[in-house]
């Protein structure tokens, strides 16, 4: 579509001075205050979650709800500690999200790489049906996946979550995004021509352009795989629990005490908060990269 | 290798390629191209090339194939059979009776119900709220990027930390949400037990989850708008509104249809809000199945009640029900592109 074929209504007023681009707008007032609506809803319970953890369970019940700190937080956060076997989950978690990032980002590169740059038979059958495998629900997997790990005998073990979940097609498709613009074919080739072999045009070309990328990929991994639901509750149990499992064990335990439950909340989301805290940007710049071509 | 080491081996170059004149050949070393002599060093070169495309791809396929792909055939073995987590060793030919089961259950199309409609009132609302806050967020703002950070921080939240938080502020007694709703004369509303009330408690979960992610990927659609086409407008005499409803919107048309697929299927699948929402007795959805997902239904006939061949079956008609979506809206992207050309 090309600007001449918009069809827009004449001003009335017949002004006709020229509004900037609407990218360049600056924001008005009533901009400032919707967006600090939507900020407050978007961060309010999370901040009420540390004042709801500093209450006591009983408090809790009573109306009108606390709206400010209490002095019980850091009873509440050792009694979730303790009762959710929290710092087993914790480290649990960092293994198993951490081994997904790190065999994701990589295989993703090199199957990106591939995807992006060279040549092969049936590629472009095979990009289809990575694309194609991205919207397959992980509930089509989890019965045969519980009854293989079963006869393993590798039922509530750290690598029945960590296997089935070391590549992802999305993690494939992002980086053969990034990959068909952000590194010259021609610098390829110059290697190629040079006699460097596949692995060394991957360790000394295709990693270095592929970075910025990879990183994002990483941080978004990473919060996918700490925050993995499904297949961590029928897999683990209160044994070996990673930070979801621990927190379901918390949350629909027979007595529960809301304090302790908003304190395990508080915890096991506090790492991710800290990640955000750190590297905002670029999360937020991998999701817009990713949506721009995705 | 350096480019000096290749050209102190020029590969043998007395030989000649198989196929290719003698002249063509010094003619090409003429110009310096290494020419293909088949040396242990340029045919290993070749072999390398050729095979390394597939050593690239093939961790990724194999591990996809094994954990993702072929546990998708055998959940339709597994639906075809009778197998319950009680008696695993004792697997039987069951043909369609697990799906028989399913469609003469109520608690089946209860769920399927639900899935609907808390998909509706979860997505919809959403994909507004996104779209409006992208706008926003496409002015020139003070401090772009850190409004941008607070409004994916509810991404940051895991399903089941936002899921014990929201039950807290929905409590019926002491809660959040009614102790706001009560000062609008509102009297309090049993958020738990109620039809649509649970159901709009489920949904908001993911609403606040979800909103920030997809106005980001509305953002980027909008910012990557060729200027000249506002400017265009701007000289036509369209103001703001008008700029966003004729432009920006007819640009986001595609993002918008993705995000809306994207949704879709995170919306079939909803099942820790349900799950956590509902406490001791998650799984049943509430006491009276008022918010049992399809997600949840699977979960609770599968690894509760102990029938994982029915639980295969469900998660198989997800599927179905997938594809009939995908089907649908590419039938609608279609018709839109067509009433588009007509225009």
């Amino acid at each position: 579509m090309t600007a001449g074929e918009l069809v827009l209504p004449k001003a009335r007023t017949g002004r006709r001075r020229a509004t900037k681009a609407g990218k360049q707008l600056h924001a008005g007032p009533v901009t400032y205050v919707a967006l600090i609506v939507f900020a407050l809803v978007s961060l309010a319970p999370l901040v009420w979650t540390a004042v709801a953890a500093s209450r006591t369970d009983r408090r809790l019940a009573q109306a009108p709800p606390p709206l400010w700190f209490g002095g019980n937080l850091f009873k509440n956060l050792q009694a979730a500690w303790d009762q959710a076997g929290l710092g087993t989950a914790m480290l649990n978690s960092l293994i198993v999200a951490g081994t997904i990032t790190v065999s994701t980002v990589v295989f993703s590169t090199l199957a990106g790489f591939a995807f992006a740059k060279l040549r092969f038979r049936f590629s472009g059958l095979l990009l289809l049906l990575t694309i194609g495998t991205m919207m397959i629900p992980p509930q089509l997997a989890v019965v045969p996946l519980y009854l293989w790990m079963s006869d393993l005998g590798w039922s509530n073990q750290l690598q029945t979550v960590i296997l089935p979940s070391l590549v992802t097609a999305f993690g494939t498709f992002f980086m053969r995004q990034y990959l068909v613009q952000a590194l010259p074919t021609e610098l390829i080739e110059a290697a190629r021509v040079d006699g460097a072999s596949s692995l060394r045009i991957v360790w000394h070309v295709v990693f270095p352009a592929a970075r910025p990328a990879m990183a994002v990929l990483g941080l978004l991994t990473f919060v996918f795989a700490w925050n993995d639901f499904l297949w961590p509750i029928i897999a683990l149990n209160q044994q070996n629990p990673t930070v979801q499992v621990a927190l379901n064990a918390l949350g629909t335990g027979y007595v529960p005490d809301q304090a302790v439950i908003m304190a395990g909340a508080l915890l096991g989301t506090l790492p991710l908060l800290i990640a955000f805290l750190l590297f905002g940007k670029q999360i937020v710049g991998g999701i817009m990269q990713g949506a721009i071509k995705g | 290798m350096t480019s000096k080491e290749a050209l102190a081996h020029p590969a043998s170059s007395a030989e000649t390629a198989p196929g290719i004149p003698p002249g063509a050949v010094r003619g090409a070393q003429g110009r310096g191209v290494p020419d293909g002599a088949p040396s242990w060093r340029s045919r290993l070169y070749r072999w390398d090339t050729k095979a390394s495309p597939y050593a690239f791809v093939a961790p990724f396929f194999v591990l996809f194939g094994v954990f993702t792909l072929v546990p998708l055939l055998y959940t339709v073995w597994y639906s075809l059979h009778d197998v319950q987590l009680s008696a695993l060793d004792h697997q039987s030919w069951a043909g369609l009776a697990n799906y028989r089961n399913l469609l003469s259950s109520d608690f089946f199309w209860n769920a399927l119900r639900n899935t609907f409609t808390i998909g509706l009132i979860s997505t919809v609302p959403q994909l507004m709220a996104a779209l409006w806050l992208a706008h926003m967020l496409n002015y020139k703002l003070r401090g772009s990027t850190v409004w941008r950070v607070v409004m994916l921080t509810p991404y940051a939240t895991s399903v089941a930390a936002a899921t014990l938080v929201f039950t807290l502020l929905y409590s019926w007694d002491g809660g959040m949400v009614n102790w706001i709703l009560h000062f609008f004369g509102v009297d309090p509303v049993n958020w738990r037990e109620s039809d649509w009330g649970s159901q709009f408690a489920v949904s908001s979960i993911v609403i606040w989850r979800w909103t920030g992610y997809n106005a980001l990927i509305y953002l980027a659609a909008m910012q990557a708008i060729p200027a000249d086409l506002y400017e265009s407008a701007a000289l036509d005499g369209a103001n703001r509104r008008q700029q966003f409803w004729h432009v920006t919107i007819p640009q986001l048309r595609p993002t918008v249809l993705f995000t809306i697929v994207v949704s879709t299927i995170g919306a079939t699948q909803l099942f820790g809000e349900p799950l956590l929402f509902g406490g001791v007795s998650g799984t049943k959805g509430g006491s009276e199945h008022q918010y049992q997902t399809l997600g949840l239904y699977m979960y609770d006939q599968g690894w509760i009640i102990g029938n994982l061949g029915k639980a295969s079956a469900i998660a198989w008609t997800m599927f179905l029900l997938l594809l009939i979506i995908a089907a649908v809206n590419l039938l609608l992207t279609r018709w839109l592109r067509r009433s588009d050309d007509r225009r």
